[in-house]
């Protein structure tokens, strides 16, 4: 018998994992729209073009990026996320880009899917809290989507909102927080190509707990900086609010570049500890990608715009 | 049964309890993606837990009239330092590697690892002088004067907490509360000392 294969399998009609694995409890009569309503996170992305981004680091484990997660809206211990998000509804879900643009324009995941061929990038990602790992992301240049709508020559900055919903976040009134959790790039940094708009990681969607359905990677920045769950990109001409900034003005700044040299009030930044590794080792400035990015800030003093 | 051989050894098992635990996950490998500060958090839970108890022991057995109580106090307060000690090591050795540059960069310039440094510093006395030999040489006033440096222990350790967590100051707050409580009562009874009983 000869089976043929298909050629071309879009993402979209791929069997999700959670719904392969709950396949007895489908035949047990559950409504295939309930369950097809629930993340997608597991299911496989075809087809990722290999970037010249790429690190050639030792990947993290899987488990340790999907069990050591910041995401306060889903509890503020390391490994709470993991637990209280493994339900979050990630469709539909639609995020509006709008604002100082010409084209301001509403879109879905399967939309944000098809904006630009989706790119495997390992990059590293920094926590301000002292910790670190390396990612293979899936995603493109967020330039390309911003691109698309057209900015106007009024637009500088660039503010994103994240989901929020304390139906579906209960443990987000314990965050300390003001939420929705909100951040801000400038348009620069924004438009350059290592700032990434990331809608998988590990050759799949991206699980809850890690930014599902799709965040932003910005890796010579804190983590914090790059947003997860994203529902709102929205062009402005003044600086935007940021979460962490409002939380804490003194201790995390609007930029938030690593940066080994300026250290945090509470703790030294000089040292990381990557996630699987016992020993620290030395934080770049930067993040390791002061080639690509550090003449976005010629002729600033990055002690004073920590 | 509070004066009973087996209790104290029950309570010892049970004070035990958390170090095994936590050798347990160690064995299975089950210290999280970050073992060094699962560790760190974890002995530095105990400690002030074992802090807590200590002085509750005091306020607990006046109010419920329990006096044998006492016979738990030093056990308590000698596994508040074994856990602060450990968490003290954890961060020193592990976390540090033993970097004295570090080190003192750290005491100097960050107040929350001062108060944690102030917190387990005032206890090593207390767990020296734990001994009934040493309450005989001090004399019982002077060893009573001398471990009221608990007090300054267990506030410099709300304080470290505090001053390190990021935003969700829920557990800070419940155990500031609680270390507040039991120095209130003291307080009070200094301040209002319970009249000698009028006898008829």
């Amino acid at each position: 018998m000869l089976i043929k294969k298909s050629a071309d399998l879009r993402y979209s009609e791929v069997t999700p994992k959670a719904l392969y694995f709950n396949r007895r409890k489908f035949l047990a009569g559950i409504p295939a729209a309930f369950l097809a309503s629930r993340a997608l996170a597991g299911t496989k992305l075809p087809d990722l073009a290999k970037s010249p981004f790429s690190t050639s680091e030792k990947e993290t484990s899987y488990n340790d990026v999907t069990h050591y997660n910041n995401y306060y809206e889903f509890g503020t211990s390391k490994d709470e996320p993991a637990e209280y998000a493994k339900n979050f509804k990630t469709s539909p879900w639609t995020v509006s880009v709008e604002g100082e643009v010409a084209k301001p324009r509403k879109y879905s995941i399967d939309d944000l899917m098809h904006v630009a061929p989706l790119e495997e990038r390992i990059y590293r990602h920094r926590c301000v809290e002292g910790w670190s790992i390396v990612v293979p992301w899936a995603g493109y240049s967020l330039s390309a989507l911003l691109k698309q709508v057209e900015p106007t020559p009024k637009a500088k900055f660039v503010a994103f909102q994240t989901y929020y919903d304390l139906g579906q976040m209960p443990r987000a009134k314990f965050a300390g927080i003001e939420l929705p959790y909100v951040e801000g790039l400038r348009i620069d940094e924004a438009m350059h190509p290592l700032a990434m708009l990331t809608l998988g990681m590990y050759g799949e969607t991206l699980p809850p707990q890690d930014g599902a359905p799709v965040r932003l990677t910005v890796p010579w920045k804190y983590g914090f900086k790059s947003a997860k769950s994203l529902v709102k990109i929205r062009l402005v001409d003044k600086q935007p609010p940021s979460t962490w900034n409002i939380t804490n003005a003194h201790e995390y700044g609007f930029y938030s570049n690593v940066n080994p040299a300026v250290d945090h009030p509470r703790w030294s930044q000089a040292s990381e500890r990557r996630l699987g590794e016992l020993r620290r080792r030395p934080t770049l400035p930067f993040n390791g990608y002061a080639d690509q990015v550090a003449s976005l800030y010629t002729g600033m003093d990055l002690k004073k715009f920590y | 049964m509070l004066r009973s051989r087996w209790t104290k050894i029950a309570l010892f098992v049970v004070c035990l309890a958390p170090f095994a635990r936590l050798a347990w996950r160690y064995h299975t490998d089950d210290l999280t993606p970050n073992p060094i500060e699962f560790i760190t958090h974890f002995t530095g839970d105990w400690a002030i837990r074992f802090v807590v108890a200590t002085l509750a022991v005091t306020p607990v057995r006046k109010l419920l009239r329990l006096p044998d109580l006492i016979r738990f106090r030093r056990m308590l307060g000698l596994f508040a330092f074994f856990y602060a000690s450990l968490h003290f090591a954890t961060w020193f050795a592990l976390d540090k590697g033993f970097d004295m540059h570090e080190i003192l960069g750290d005491f100097t310039k960050r107040r929350f690892i001062l108060a944690g440094l102030v917190a387990y510093l005032c206890m090593a006395p207390l767990a020296i002088t734990s001994t009934k030999g040493w309450i005989r040489r001090l004399g019982g006033r002077r060893w009573q004067l001398l471990h009221r440096l608990v007090y300054v222990t267990g506030v410099a350790a709300v304080i470290h907490y505090y001053w390190l967590v990021k935003s969700d100051v829920r557990l800070p707050l419940l155990y500031g509360s609680l270390v507040a409580i039991l120095l209130a009562y003291r307080g009070a009874v200094a301040l209002w000392p319970r009249r000698a009983p009028v006898v008829s």
